[in-house]
């Protein structure tokens, strides 16, 4: 059967939708689809809130148009289909000296879904954007496949478009040649604040990532561990993959005490004069795939994740936000501090130029009203929060954040004028509302 | 790489959701991959996948069960290649039962998808594998063939042939050192499965194809995969038929 009704989650588990699901396993299934039926595309739901939901209504899921199609060692350009994971292409291409040049925290995600939130990396301060290393895709339209280049208008559309432009069948990516197949890492201490986000605004490395302790305070406010990596020749054993989460884990598992020692005791595992370890691509790039359902962690429940970033000139507000979340006791220990550069490839892409912060929230009672207090924070510095993450933003909010959303919006009811590839998410934001 | 690099499989009926499993499987594990079957837009497309993930040949082919003509180049091509030469036919195509009571010429169709079209290629290759002693022939029927059921019985009998096809080319081979796996899989999340009424313990085709090649290592002669299938089925060929006639499972 080409649908099948199911229940389905974004990856924090708190948002679900219960609608159709098709799964075409061929290009030319999704074609038909496509013509027939027009629905948003879905990849591997690893968007936190409700941009992968479709409730009520229809989704194609692209989970089985996963191929690798042609790679070209001339020009480092490989073609995939939109639903190839990420980490995929790490495995096939890292030994053999090439990687994507932007990779994402979770290599789960797909080539498709990382277009439509033009997703960053741990390089980002240097590479830009996930959408900027796409060369080439293709649109499948209720009249036909249509393949675009950057220089069409609908590319930066679609890139960081959330699927608004239609379901993508097959990408042509830029990829880079690495060094090696190791990653060498040097992880640091970060007292405080200031010196890490001075630290942030002068490292050197290819790669820069920061764990943040969002539950300490006082002169140990936004203290954390800085990781700056290079790729590199090297022999490791490769990642080890594939624990599962057995079950849901209860709800005291992530209580304010528990998650205050926890971080302590994480960020003294670091030297106090730091170190250098080698790690597989993997495990550096991806170091929660590695438990595969880690998002049963925070019970049945479920989380949000906050992700925003504001410009370089508003680096105080840093100190307020996690001020009142440290005092709040309500982070977990997945909390993420990075210097952005100012690299974008499409009209709603999230990575602009400043510091980025992401905490993640066990969905509590308090929760929400602790991330709209963020929200508007972000807001007021001229920030803006990742709409991939995004669970409690409005609509009135997004204009200031967004500046060319009206702009997007014409071109994407010009392109689906019956809101075919509406999502819950850009319904709950009217993001394609035109005044 | 627990496989030898000199090992060839032809993956017949490769565009359906378990041999594309397998296909890839075997191209990480380094081995070279014929893939065939009918729409050699979509075969292509997993050939590119298998070379680019670590086969060091792969091919796409056509094969149709019901056009003989199409055997020859697929056998003369696995002759072509050097080493252990192995096979895996997922094959067969199952229209809904009613459909064939109202036009029963279709029967001739399920049991050449099913049975006869993927014997008579086996029967071409055996020679292949006996001449260079060894190597393996995976043939995937179904749970549908180990009774007649009102539901589907035209689809499960042309498997149940197959089954005792497969149960003899293992009598056979096993005198060069050659050998002969059937597979019988449950329930498996492919395009066939999905949004289908009365589902359980739905399988991931890459647990499927993991077990055939695991069968295949410990030289397994019939596997029932997930592994609990091989209980149901006892369950369900134990039932008298004075009881099971009378039935509708």
């Amino acid at each position: 059967m080409t649908w099948k009704t199911a229940e389905y989650a974004g990856w924090g588990r708190f948002f679900t939708a219960r609608g159709e699901l098709a799964r075409p396993e061929r290009i030319s299934a999704l074609s038909r689809l496509a013509t027939e039926t027009p629905a948003p595309a879905i990849g591997a739901c690893r968007s936190y809130a409700d941009a992968c939901l479709n409730a009520g209504g229809r989704a194609i899921t692209t989970a089985r148009l996963n191929r690798l199609l042609g790679f070209d060692a001339e020009t480092g350009i490989l073609t995939a289909e939109a639903g190839v994971p990420l980490g995929d292409i790490v495995t096939a291409f890292g030994a053999k000296g090439w990687l994507p040049t932007i990779l994402p925290g979770t290599g789960f995600a797909t080539v498709g879904g990382a277009i439509a939130m033009d997703v960053h990396g741990k390089n980002h301060h240097q590479k830009g954007s996930f959408g900027q290393h796409v060369v080439e895709l293709t649109l499948h339209l209720p009249d036909g496949p249509r393949t675009i280049t950057p220089e069409d208008p609908l590319f930066a559309a679609t890139v960081g478009g959330m699927g608004q432009t239609g379901p993508i069948g097959t990408v042509k990516l830029q990829m880079q040649p690495v060094r090696g197949d190791v990653m060498m890492v040097t992880e640091q201490r970060m007292p405080n604040l200031d010196s890490f986000l001075d630290h942030l605004d002068r490292s050197e490395a290819t790669y820069t990532v920061g764990w943040i302790d969002a539950t300490a305070k006082g002169d140990a406010l936004g203290r954390g561990i800085l990781e700056e990596g290079e790729t590199g020749p090297g022999l490791v054993p490769p990642a080890k993959r594939g624990k599962r989460v057995p079950m849901d884990a209860p709800s005291f598992a992530l209580s304010g005490p528990i998650v205050r020692n926890f971080n302590a005791a994480y960020y003294r595992r670091i030297p106090e004069r730091g170190r250098t370890v080698v790690k597989p691509l993997e495990d550096f790039f991806f170091p929660l795939d590695k438990i595969h359902d880690w998002n049963r962690l925070y019970g049945k429940r479920g989380f949000h994740q906050f992700q925003c970033v504001v410009p370089i000139a508003a680096r105080e507000v840093l100190r307020d936000m996690l001020n009142r979340v440290s005092a709040s006791g309500l982070a977990s220990p997945l909390a993420v501090l990075k210097r952005m550069g100012p690299g974008n490839a499409g009209m709603m892409s999230f990575p602009t130029e400043g510091y980025t912060l992401a905490i993640d929230f066990p969905a509590r009672d308090e929760a929400p009203d602790m991330i709209r207090t963020l929200i508007g924070l972000v807001q007021d510095v001229g920030g803006r929060v990742y709409l991939a993450k995004d669970a409690f933003a409005t609509a009135e909010q997004m204009d200031a954040m967004y500046p060319d959303r009206a702009a997007w919006a014409e071109i994407v009811n010009d392109l689906d004028p019956e809101h075919a590839y509406e999502t819950d998410l850009t319904r709950r934001l009217a993001l394609r509302t035109q005044t | 790489m627990t496989e030898t690099p000199q090992e060839t499989w032809l993956i017949v009926g490769a565009t359906s959701s378990m041999a594309r499993a397998l296909a890839r499987e075997l191209a990480e594990r380094g081995a070279a991959v014929i893939v065939c079957g009918r729409d050699m837009v979509d075969l292509d497309a997993t050939a590119a996948d298998c070379r680019l993930r670590g086969a060091p040949f792969a091919e796409a082919m056509r094969f149709d069960a019901r056009d003989p003509e199409s055997f020859p180049a697929l056998i003369d091509a696995m002759a072509a290649r050097e080493g252990t030469l192995n096979a895996a036919v997922f094959v067969g195509s199952m229209p809904p039962q009613e459909e064939i009571d109202g036009a029963p010429d279709m029967l001739d169709g399920v049991v050449a998808d099913s049975f006869t079209g993927p014997a008579r290629l086996l029967h071409m290759l055996a020679p292949l594998l006996e001449e260079r002693q060894g190597g393996t022939i995976v043939g995937v029927g179904s749970v549908a063939g180990d009774r007649g059921r009102v539901g589907n019985y035209v689809y499960g009998s042309a498997k149940a042939g197959f089954a005792t096809y497969m149960s003899g080319l293992r009598n056979r081979l096993t005198r060069s050192g050659a050998h002969a796996v059937t597979v019988k899989p449950g329930f498996v999340d492919t395009a066939m499965t999905w949004g289908l009424d009365g589902m359980f313990l739905v399988a991931p085709p890459e647990a499927v194809a993991e077990s055939i090649l695991t069968a295949v290592a410990k030289k397994k002669n019939v596997l029932y995969t997930p592994f609990f299938w091989r209980y149901i089925m006892m369950i369900i060929r134990a039932v008298p038929e004075p009881i099971f006639k009378k039935m509708s499972i």
